[in-house]
């Protein structure tokens, strides 16, 4: 998988992180790789999982970033 | 009206909400302290000031043990369903305009009525049990995702000066609960006292920090306008130094007397209860177990869950905070409180009591494990000798 097309989903609330997108109100430019993203950082919508908890998901391309 | 969905085996479920028409009530409870003011005035009885506080800590817990406890919860399969209705979060839409009413006009009142001292007491504490009020539907406002419901979060806690709250209940609270780094969970042995003097200026403290960090990854420095700290604090300021304004200082004793009955008198005092004692274990890596639903307090009495838009479904809260107020479950073997938050608040005013009444519960739920409770390190030693003394008398 391309840094680009890296997609991680919450557990909890289903917030999904797209690399592509990024997460720019929470100061993550759209490009910015997962690695680059903090370890403690809280989910922005639920704030109850952080970032080891979230899950990788595989073929990203067709993955809408923010919560369901 | 009623909700049907089709079961995992075929079935139709359907599913009626009995308390659909009793959450309208929403719209009413903040409206108490006009009332109130109509009826003061227009009768000559300045005893009327007090009708909101008496609701609040005596009528709210009478019917909360005269009405059967509802411990029922919608079906799974129309949670979902439940969860959009957009009755529900209409309701909470509008209670925001309601609250800035309440505050214009019982200010008006204070500024034009020339009211003797017991009576701007008894008023600027109502309006404060309000605007507390008002700070419940800026949370449940505030857990959700949508620009709308985020701005008005941010608007209805200004009303009470408490618009960090915003930012402090989700990124700090919700992260740290029921460990000892969180200002807003209250230790055993702790009273009401001693937790707001670390819960209202910690609350302060974290939101700022995670505001200014955010910030920083934005490239920016926390005095910009982008701020989620500053923006509800402008309003604020706006709104309160337009009363002064408009009204003179006699409107001062009663916005600081409301915004700290708002404060101390119904969020600290959530606060205080919502996780009494309980501990989040931590794990070999160092992270603290996730919050489990027997990390908070619960009650499932019916009338101050109705005021409160289900606050008291506690642990439902925790485990899946955007969920919407309509569909929060109960669970059953849970820390459950002997009583809803409005008596309990009254209670925890006075600590021998509360003490007396909460923490031989906080105990048995740990069965006697002292090890497995947030407890005051100052006070340990004590209620550690304490504890272990009434089980070898009762064993």
């Amino acid at each position: 998988m391309s840094p680009a097309t890296e997609a991680y989903r919450c557990p909890g609330c289903g917030y999904t992180y797209l690399t592509a997108q990024g997460a720019p109100h929470e100061g993550f430019a759209p490009g910015t790789p997962w690695s680059a993203i903090p370890e403690n950082w809280a989910c922005p919508d639920c704030a109850v999982r952080e970032k080891p908890d979230f899950i990788a998901i595989p073929n990203s391309a067709q993955v809408v970033p923010g919560t369901p | 009206m009623s909700l049907q969905a089709l079961s995992a085996d075929g079935h139709t479920v359907t599913y009626t909400d009995r308390r659909r028409w009793l959450w309208s009530l929403s719209l009413a409870w903040p409206l108490m302290p006009v009332a109130a003011c109509w009826l003061a005035v227009s009768s000559g009885q300045p005893a009327w000031f007090w009708a909101t506080l008496v609701v609040w800590y005596v009528a709210v817990p009478v019917l909360d043990h005269l009405l059967p406890m509802d411990a029922s919860n919608p079906p799974q399969e129309v949670m979902e369903q439940l969860d959009a209705e957009r009755y529900y979060r209409v309701l909470t839409y509008l209670t925001v305009p309601i609250h800035y009413f309440t505050l214009l006009y019982t200010a008006y009142v204070v500024g034009t009525q020339n009211l003797p001292w017991h009576a701007l007491l008894g008023l600027a504490l109502s309006v404060g049990v309000v605007n507390g009020l008002a700070i419940n539907t800026g949370h449940e406002l505030g857990h959700k995702n949508t620009k709308l419901e985020r701005w008005l979060a941010k608007i209805v806690l200004a009303v009470v000066g408490y618009g960090h709250f915003f930012i402090e209940h989700n990124r700090g609270h919700h992260v740290d609960v029921a460990t000892p780094q969180d200002p807003a969970s209250a230790k055993m042995g702790q009273s009401i006292y001693g937790f707001a003097c670390s819960e209202i200026p910690g609350a302060i403290r974290r939101a700022w920090a995670s505001e200014k960090t955010r910030l920083a990854r934005c490239g920016k420095g926390p005095w910009t306008l982008a701020n989620e700290v500053l923006q509800p604090l402008l309003i604020t300021l706006v709104l309160y130094a337009g009363l002064l304004y408009a009204l003179g200082w006699v409107i001062v004793p009663f916005l600081f007397l409301q915004a700290f009955w708002g404060w101390f008198g119904i969020l600290t005092s959530a606060n205080y209860i919502e996780h009494y004692g309980l501990l989040r274990q931590k794990l070999e890596n160092g992270r603290y177990e996730r919050c489990q639903p027997h990390h908070s307090w619960n009650s499932n009495h019916v009338m101050s869950n109705v005021i409160l838009f289900n606050l008291q479904r506690h642990s439902d809260h925790h485990a899946f905070p955007m969920r919407r107020y309509q569909s929060l479950c109960s669970f059953q073997k849970l820390p459950e409180l002997p009583s809803g938050y409005p008596l309990m608040f009254g209670i925890a005013l006075i600590p021998p009591l509360w003490f007396a009444l909460m923490d031989p519960r906080v105990v048995a739920w740990a069965d006697g494990d002292m090890t497995k409770l947030n407890v005051l390190p100052a006070m340990r030693d004590q209620l550690v000798r304490r504890y272990a003394r009434d089980r070898a008398a009762t064993a």
